[in-house]
């Protein structure tokens, strides 16, 4: 099967892993997508094949690169598709059934009404006995189910007789309904800039002050669709220190006009006061509203609290991780180099080994991410809309399911 | 500084944005990989494996060079095998590098190979390199972006066809503590010019005794300005143009890169080719050369400068492994004891059991290692499936595959354990000690020795000469006395390689030992003598100081630089001259053989009568006599004898003052059984005709302002000289 995953990964890229979690979560909903259509389906159990599939592929991309929790976000989200889209066949297929014994001769007209519904029903009543039901699901669900329909009405009225038959095209079906899912969800990913963007105008208000760390496209494009719809606005951008991106936003801000301003990380702080609003983005959103973000996030995150100003998290929902940050600093962190806080020839003697005796006395520590807790954090605004943060163990629910969080657990815990 | 430092990450950060899609994409870079090193640094370990495949923090070390080499974008790599090739391109079909899209890996084998020259020169007879490419060794180590460094190298190309290479540098401290203990690599001197980056000199075994380096004066005089460096670190990265490659074959006696390919460069003007410099700044690059190197880049890469090539980020199939507090990394399935401490900066691979109240501080422990309990080891280095038994010490060692250490056995620092040793109970293996279960090779005979074989072909490093002539004096013993009784205790199995007296100087340098305490002063000093030349001397140069060519300096350097010459020179001449006495040359053809040896080395005329007098003087006092009389006779004879040769370089008064001089020097210092007869010879010469009467007087007319002391001569020749005053009176 698709064996060079692992190289089709971007190995260890010194790229941007923030800016990347996006383009990350992309690659990998397209990955599995191929997987997906590559994998032959037996007659039975057609979703077990598939998840097993996608399981054995995104087990591996979380090895891969376990700090990049989009990955394992997405891996997740398919499998939860793949587990909605057979149960909705599997309620279509019973409710075509029960449909059939009550009323035989009924013409395919109404049926195709009524199975509708009542496939909606089934579905609902069987997902509730598993776990509580879902806006999301619900939605998603009205129209898949009324696809269903033509499977269940060309195999309704000889269902005992070519079963075989039946089964096949329903296994085509689910490989079909998953890989549009995967293609909505694909869409959902290269969209979800603009959707954040969209609700820009609702939270930026004419001549405020707005602060945001380091360099995040979605916050870009939020400040531009915000720039976009006549509202003025200043910007001040902490550099993000050590590896300066907010001298690269304070750039496109400048080109696009924002009248924006630059300041040290550590001058968040004297700064504040002046500020309306803390706009920024972040690595990945945790299942308690924590949030990974650059590092320096928390010391913004806390000045913001200090002084009552209210601090936004942009994500997309690729960024939703169903994990709770037990550990962040050692298991979901990442330690750079130390060039970029020092320069190797002045330094390399103070963390020598060879002239000393024993351990070197300077150690460097570089860490990639801060843990910002849930109750730093004002709001999130994500792509299907703002949200406080203890609401975000209830958007997990909606896009993972449990058995997924406890299977994936156990590979990522393998790491 | 700061500052600039910002904006040089930002620069970066931008570059690496916009590295790999259209650049690379137009002409695919390819990469000449040498995967032999050509030397003989990593004996007795590259015996059984090629240095290649050895870990590095349980990596072999030519994944990372491949890694790296796929990052910077390069799409076809060349990997050029020799000793134990059949191992390399094993293990590259084993591994995922053969399979990758975008990436090709393809071996090329040769065994009769001793140079990366010839290396090259077979690459280019197979006419499979098209383009520009990169030329890397094996066991280099590297997170840089190519991208700058390659698009500058095109731009010059493109603006002068003789811009031929591009070698990627890094700086350095300039202390040679740091590059001891960094690199166990003598001290380099590029001259670069600091507008074209162009590199004008190149030297990388500069006399340390001396405290000198010679520049030519003719770079001087071209350059407006060079900057000479002590600072610079070379990456052994090189973007080369497709010609480097003709060059190596039209200069079939360059055998190694530095030493003659980028000096023969450098020294040859007549085709013009040039050779350019890249600075890296935060990017990492370094290669591994010897076993310091190793445990210095072993130690980088587990401070995460070489990052994202760290043992936590899964790069070519290395194991998980995750990173805890204080730099300690840990893979999966340990069995450790809760008594055991494990200290930081330590790498403990997969499956590795660790038995109670070891300690394991600053080390790597490969996979599958069994270690007791009350097991010390400290900066160590241990590979794969090792078993250490309870009580055992290691510290600062290197302990290969499969070596299995009895209880209580202690490996002193600087120890190398190659594979499947065995290492008896309580025994101690003394410092810098090789095992090896091979015997020390006496000669090299046997093919597998190719990768070090180049000792005949004179492109090893010069300590690793001396090495190796020590090692096969020190064969001669070892053969008679100890060889056949492995002494590794009970039950030990191997055979400690023997190092001699001489070799243990140098042991010191390349270990992964810590260096002596003793040696660190020493070094240390003679840094504070460098720093004291160069407070004393003004024309000394600062460390990367800018050299505009102000005639002061460049006049220092060229004193020093002749005085230098002239020593070779005066030795050459007196070589020469007793030659022509032995055998009887023809006085003709001894005059054309001094004139070309004065154009060889650009004296003039009165330094070739100096010398010829000086070779002459020697030869009078060698030639044995018994009172001064007889020398003095002897002395008349060879004058005599020789006269026209030496009348040939006095052409005019200040060559003769010049014989005078040197005359009086030998007095003084080499010759002092001259000090009585000086008048006498003074006579003899005049009587030769070898002194004019002026010269003479010039001479005394000089001396009479000097000292007391210089006017011994005079005084002694006082009578001689008022008789030539008188006889030039009654001339007039």
């Amino acid at each position: 099967m698709n064996t060079d995953d692992s190289s089709w990964w971007p190995m260890g890229d010194g790229g941007d892993k923030i800016e990347g979690s996006q383009a990350t979560a992309r690659q990998t909903a397209e990955l599995l997508r191929s997987v997906i259509s590559q994998q032959r389906v037996p007659y039975t159990n057609q979703a077990g094949a598939l998840i097993d599939a996608v399981k054995a592929i995104g087990e591996q991309l979380i090895a891969a690169n376990p700090v990049e929790l989009a990955v394992g976000n997405i891996v997740r989200r398919v499998l939860h598709i793949i587990r909605e889209e057979d149960l909705s066949l599997t309620t279509a297929a019973i409710g075509g059934l029960n449909l059939s014994a009550v009323s035989d001769d009924e013409n395919d007209d109404d049926r195709d009404g009524d199975s509708t519904l009542s496939a909606a029903a089934v579905a609902a009543a069987a997902r509730s006995t598993l776990r509580p039901p879902s806006l999301q699901t619900l939605l998603e669900d009205t129209p898949v189910s009324a696809a269903v329909p033509q499977t269940s009405s060309s195999g309704g009225d000889s269902e005992g007789k070519s079963k075989s038959a039946d089964k096949s095209s329903r296994s085509r079906k689910l490989k079909h309904d998953v890989i549009e899912a995967v293609n909505e969800l694909i869409q959902d990913i290269v969209t979800c800039h603009e959707q954040i963007a969209e609700q820009a105008v609702e939270h930026i208000h004419q001549n405020e002050v707005i602060l945001t760390l380091g360099s995040s496209r979605t916050v870009l494009e939020f400040l531009f669709a915000a720039k976009e719809k006549k509202r003025s606005f200043r910007v001040f951008v902490a550099e993000g220190a050590p590896r300066y991106q907010g001298h690269l936003l304070a750039k496109e801000l400048v080109a696009r006009g924002l009248q924006t301003t630059l300041i040290t990380d550590s001058a968040v702080f004297a700064m504040i006061s002046r500020v309306n609003m803390v706009i920024v983005g972040a690595h990945a959103v945790m299942a308690n509203g924590g949030v990974i973000a650059p590092v320096g996030m928390n010391l913004v995150a806390l000045a913001a609290q200090k002084h009552a100003v209210p601090f936004v998290v942009l994500a997309g929902s690729h960024k939703l991780c169903p994990l709770y940050p037990h550990n962040p600093e050692v298991l979901l962190n990442e330690l750079r180099s130390p060039s970029e806080l020092l320069d190797f020839g002045e330094f390399s003697d103070c963390m020598d080994f060879g002239s000393g005796s024993g351990s070197p006395l300077l150690h460097v520590v570089n860490p990639a991410f801060d843990y910002v807790p849930p109750k730093l954090v004002s709001l999130f605004i994500t792509d299907a809309g703002g949200h406080n943060p203890s609401y975000m163990y209830r958007l997990i629910a909606d896009y993972y399911s449990a058995d997924d969080l406890v299977v994936q657990r156990r590979a990522t815990a393998g790491n | 500084m700061g500052a600039q430092k910002k904006r040089a990450a930002a620069a970066a950060a931008a570059a690496r944005v916009s590295e790999d899609p259209d650049d690379l994409a137009r002409q695919p870079l390819q990469a000449i990989l040498l995967a032999d090193s050509f030397t003989t640094k990593f004996r007795p370990i590259t015996l059984e494996r090629p240095k290649v495949l050895l870990p590095l923090v349980n990596v072999p070390m030519i994944n990372y060079t491949l890694a790296w080499l796929e990052a910077a974008g390069v799409a076809e790599v060349f990997v050029f095998c020799c000793a134990h090739s059949k191992q390399v391109i094993d293990y590259l079909e084993n591994s995922e590098w053969f399979s990758q899209p975008n990436f090709t890996v393809k071996t090329i084998e040769s065994h009769n190979i001793i140079s990366a020259g010839d290396a090259l020169r077979l690459i280019y007879e197979q006419n499979v390199i098209h383009g520009d490419f990169v030329l890397i060794s094996g066991d280099t180590v590297s997170n840089m972006s190519l991208t700058q460094a390659l698009q500058e190298h095109k731009e010059r190309k493109k603006k002068d066809n003789n811009a031929v290479m591009t070698m990627i540098i890094k700086k350095s401290k300039p202390s040679p503590i740091t590059r001891q203990s960094r690199l166990g690599t003598d001290e380099l001197f590029m001259a670069i010019d600091p507008n074209t980056k162009q590199l004008l000199y190149y030297e990388d075994k500069a006399d340390h005794s001396k405290g000198t380096i010679c520049l030519d004066k003719m770079l001087l005089a071209e350059n407006p300005s060079i900057s000479l460096h002590n600072d610079k670190q070379d990456c052994y990265i090189d973007i080369c143009s497709p010609e480097v490659l003709s060059l190596f074959t039209d200069n079939f006696d360059y055998q190694h890169l530095r030493r003659h390919f980028v000096k023969g460069l450098l020294l040859d003007d007549i085709m013009g080719y040039k050779i350019f410099t890249h600075e890296i700044h935060s990017s990492y690059a370094a290669r591994i050369d010897n076993y310091r190197s190793y445990d210095i880049v072993s130690k980088d890469i587990i401070q995460r400068w070489t990052y994202p090539y760290v043992p936590d980020v899964k790069f070519c199939g290395n194991r998980a492994t995750k990173l805890e507090r204080r730099g300690m990394y840990r893979a999966l399935e340990i069995e450790q004891s809760r008594s055991a401490q494990v200290g930081s900066f330590t790498v403990i691979g997969y499956g590795t059991k660790i038995g109670s109240n070891s300690k394991i501080s600053d080390s790597v422990i490969g996979e599958g290692c069994t270690i007791g309990s009350n097991v010390l080891i400290e900066g160590s280095y241990i590979w794969d499936n090792v078993i250490i038994e309870d009580g055992c010490e290691l510290r600062h060692v290197i302990v290969c595959d499969g070596v299995i250490m009895k209880a209580g056995a202690v490996l002193k620092p600087g120890v190398v354990l190659s594979f499947k040793v065995v290492i008896g109970e309580r025994f101690v293996v003394p410092a810098y000690s090789k095992v090896s279960l091979l015997q020390q090779p006496t000669v090299h005979d046997s093919d597998e020795e190719l990768e070090y074989a180049d000792n005949s072909s004179g492109t090893v490093e010069f300590s690793s000469i001396q090495g190796t002539a020590d090692q096969s004096n020190g064969e001669m013993t070892s053969e008679s006395s100890e060889a056949h009784k492995p002494k590794l205790g009970t039950g030990g199995v191997g055979y400690i390689w023997s190092i001699c007296e001489g070799g243990q100087e140098e042991e010191w340098r390349h270990s992964v030992a810590p260096i002596p305490e003793d040696k660190l002063t020493e070094l240390s000093e003679a840094m504070d003598d460098d720093q004291e030349l160069v407070t004393q001397d003004r024309t000394a140069l600062s460390t990367s100081g800018e050299l505009i060519s102000d005639s002061n300096a460049s006049e220092g350097d060229d004193n020093e630089d002749s005085k230098d010459d002239s020593v070779y020179f005066e030795k050459e001449v007196e070589a020469t001259f007793l030659r022509a006495v032995e055998e009887n040359v023809k006085v003709d053809h001894v005059i054309l053989e001094v004139n070309s040896l004065r154009l060889s080395y650009n004296m003039t005329s009165a330094d070739c009568a100096g010398a010829v007098f000086y070779s002459m003087m020697k030869l009078a006092i060698k030639t044995p006599h018994s009172s001064a009389s007889e020398l003095q006779q002897n002395t008349a004879n060879i004058i005599t004898t020789w006269q026209k040769l030496l009348k040939s370089y006095l052409l005019e008064i200040d060559e003769e003052i010049e014989i005078i001089l040197k005359f009086e020097e030998m007095c003084l210092e080499s010759a002092k059984e001259f000090s009585p007869l000086f008048a006498r010879i003074l006579h003899i010469l005049y009587d030769k005709d070898i002194l004019q009467e002026d010269a003479i007087l010039r001479w005394a007319d000089e001396k009479e302002g000097a000292d007391e002391s210089d006017k011994v001569f005079v005084r002694q020749s006082e009578k001689f000289i008022q008789w030539l005053r008188e006889a030039s009176e009654e001339e007039d």
